[in-house]
């Protein structure tokens, strides 16, 4: 099986007044078609910019990012990203903000009925064909995710970055919309890319958890298989033991071996 | 279970000084609902005098001031008594026509709004666009704005003789001077708005690939509208302030040679009647551009 998304030896350095600062060092890893991998590590490590490379608003600087083989430098709908903000544009509607996607994805693609079809699929999808007339300013922060979360689906991209999707959220809203994403990542089998800094939700959602060491020049320390049948229940996974073994080894790696340094 | 007991004490003491003007309403409505209405027409009555009757107790005041120390004969200016004597058919009638160059004031004020809309509307244009180039590219602020900061300092009725000269017409040079008043702050407003795009929403324009164009109308101008349209009321104020200066050098039919022409034949009560409409249309186009302002951008100030 040949792999889906290849990450080449990245590295990634900032020039900032001369100086120059490495961000990300050697980062390899290949990512299979309706994967679902999670890059946890801690604030500061570069696991944000590693998202940015792949989506191509950043410029790698050695190195290269492989889509079915082919390298990607640019942004693009077909590497759609949640913003972890929902960066939805306040002026438009909950339906607009879609459709701002559709429109341009699709046109010329899907006729004006079925474009419209599309974008309520898409916010059924999220459970939020019902505030499709709202602005962003009159929903609830879960609910923005939501939408967030529908206009990255809507562009239907190879693969779906989330970039901590769920950092903004209150717990319970945050566990509603994982449930969510589960849910979706089932029906719709794609691939997903998360960045998080929470274990229970990197255990919880991914097929692989990729451990980054902290920066400067942070490399991948450990990858480890979430070996959980799925579909997953939050409730019944407390108890079990695959899923505490998988919790310790993603917190020994954070707090024993690669622990925060204030100074970093 | 101590803390909870504590918590739903607090809960239900913290609203009610908050709440203390809602109840009445909530009470009043389904006991007697004609009762109910009767009082927020009362209400809203009450809303309007408190801003209407402090203004007009204070004109009443000054015009009372004003007759009474310049009432005596001989006075350097007229008395209001002997404005509306003087003037009357001016405040009365502003649209009549008796001549080529007896015309109402509000015919005169018309001339001066078309040529501030042609000059206005030019500079919006303008201003907007080259606010965009120089608050997206960093290569054309640093050619452009030395140069802006420098001519935005000029004042209007100095490009004057130097429009007359370029135009040999009075009416495109009284708009020209319009359109270069008008357009510093749109442009420094409109860029400053650019930069401010947060870069979100570039990020979902890059994802989108989304090109200039498309960019441009669909997240730019939404995105950094309040500062547009700050910008554009600044200009429309400083526009209407040029505009009855350029005229009373430039002559024609608008309110800034009336007021020359009143002074050359001593009609001073004709000038301060002016004065009057120029004080109100300028209160209405700032009004105008703000109320467009808040309608345009009503989604974008929240997010």
């Amino acid at each position: 099986m040949h792999a889906y998304l290849k990450l080449d030896h990245i590295d990634k350095s900032f020039v900032r007044g001369g100086q120059t600062t490495e961000v990300l060092k050697d980062i390899s890893l290949t990512i299979d078609q309706g994967e679902y991998v999670s890059i946890i590590g801690h604030s500061g490590c570069g696991k944000s910019t590693l998202l940015n490379l792949i989506a191509g608003l950043t410029q790698v600087t050695a190195g290269a990012v492989l889509l079915e083989n082919r390298e990607v430098n640019a942004p693009g709908p077909e590497r759609a990203v949640v913003f972890q903000n929902h960066s939805l544009l306040p002026w438009l509607t909950v339906y607009e903000n879609v459709k701002l996607a559709v429109d341009k994805v699709f046109s010329g693609k899907k006729s004006r009925t079925e474009r419209h079809d599309w974008i309520m699929a898409n916010l059924d999808l999220v459970q939020m064909a019902h505030a499709r007339d709202k602005r962003p300013s009159e929903i609830s922060g879960g609910m923005k995710q939501r939408v967030g979360i529908a206009r990255a689906l809507a562009m239907e991209p190879k693969i779906l970055l989330l970039d901590e999707p769920f950092g903004a959220l209150d717990a319970l809203t945050r566990a509603h919309l994982q449930d969510s994403v589960m849910d979706i990542h089932a029906r719709l089998k794609n691939t997903m890319i998360m960045i998080t800094h929470d274990v229970d939700e990197a255990v919880l959602l991914s097929d692989r958890i990729v451990m980054m060491t902290n920066g400067p020049a942070a490399r991948i320390g450990e990858v480890l298989a979430v070996d959980l049948p799925r579909p997953r229940k939050r409730l019944d996974l407390v108890s079990d033991s695959r899923y505490i073994a998988a919790r310790e080894a993603v917190l020994r790696f954070l707090y024993e071996r690669h622990r925060l340094v204030e100074a970093a | 279970m101590a803390v909870p007991v504590q918590k739903t004490d607090n809960v239900t003491s913290l609203p009610s000084p908050k709440a203390s003007a809602k109840p009445a309403e909530i009470v009043t409505l389904p006991a007697r609902k004609s009762e109910g209405n009767g009082k927020k027409v009362v209400d809203r009555l009450k809303g309007i005098a408190a801003t209407t009757v402090p203004p007009l107790l204070v004109l009443g005041v000054l015009l009372l001031v004003w007759q009474i120390s310049f009432a005596r004969p001989g006075a350097s200016l007229p008395a209001p008594s002997v404005i509306w004597a003087e003037a009357k058919d001016l405040i009365l009638d502003p649209f009549f026509v008796m001549g080529p160059q007896d015309i109402g004031l509000g015919l005169r004020v018309l001339t001066s709004l078309e040529r501030v809309a042609i000059g206005f509307g030019l500079a919006a244009v303008v201003g907007v666009l080259l606010g965009a180039l120089v608050g997206q590219s960093i290569w054309a602020t640093r050619g452009l704005d030395p140069i802006f900061q420098v001519l935005r300092t000029v004042p209007p009725l100095a490009w004057l003789p130097i429009s007359l000269a370029a135009f040999r017409d009075a009416n495109p040079s009284a708009i020209f001077v319009i359109f270069i008043t008008a357009i510093w702050p749109i442009i420094i407003n409109t860029a400053v708005g650019i930069r401010n795009i947060p870069q979100d929403y570039r990020n979902v324009a890059q994802v989108l690939r989304l090109n200039t164009f498309e960019f441009f109308f669909k997240i730019m101008v939404p995105s950094a509208a309040p500062y547009i349209f700050t910008g554009l009321r600044i200009g429309i104020g400083l526009s209407w302030l040029a505009i009855v200066a350029a005229e009373m050098l430039t002559g024609g039919v608008g309110i800034g040679f009336f007021i020359w022409d009143a002074w050359n034949s001593s009609k001073l009560s004709d000038i301060i009647v002016a004065l009057l409409y120029i004080g109100v249309v300028g209160f209405a186009l700032d009004r105008l551009v703000a109320a467009i302002g808040s309608l345009v951008t009503r989604g974008t100030s929240a997010s």
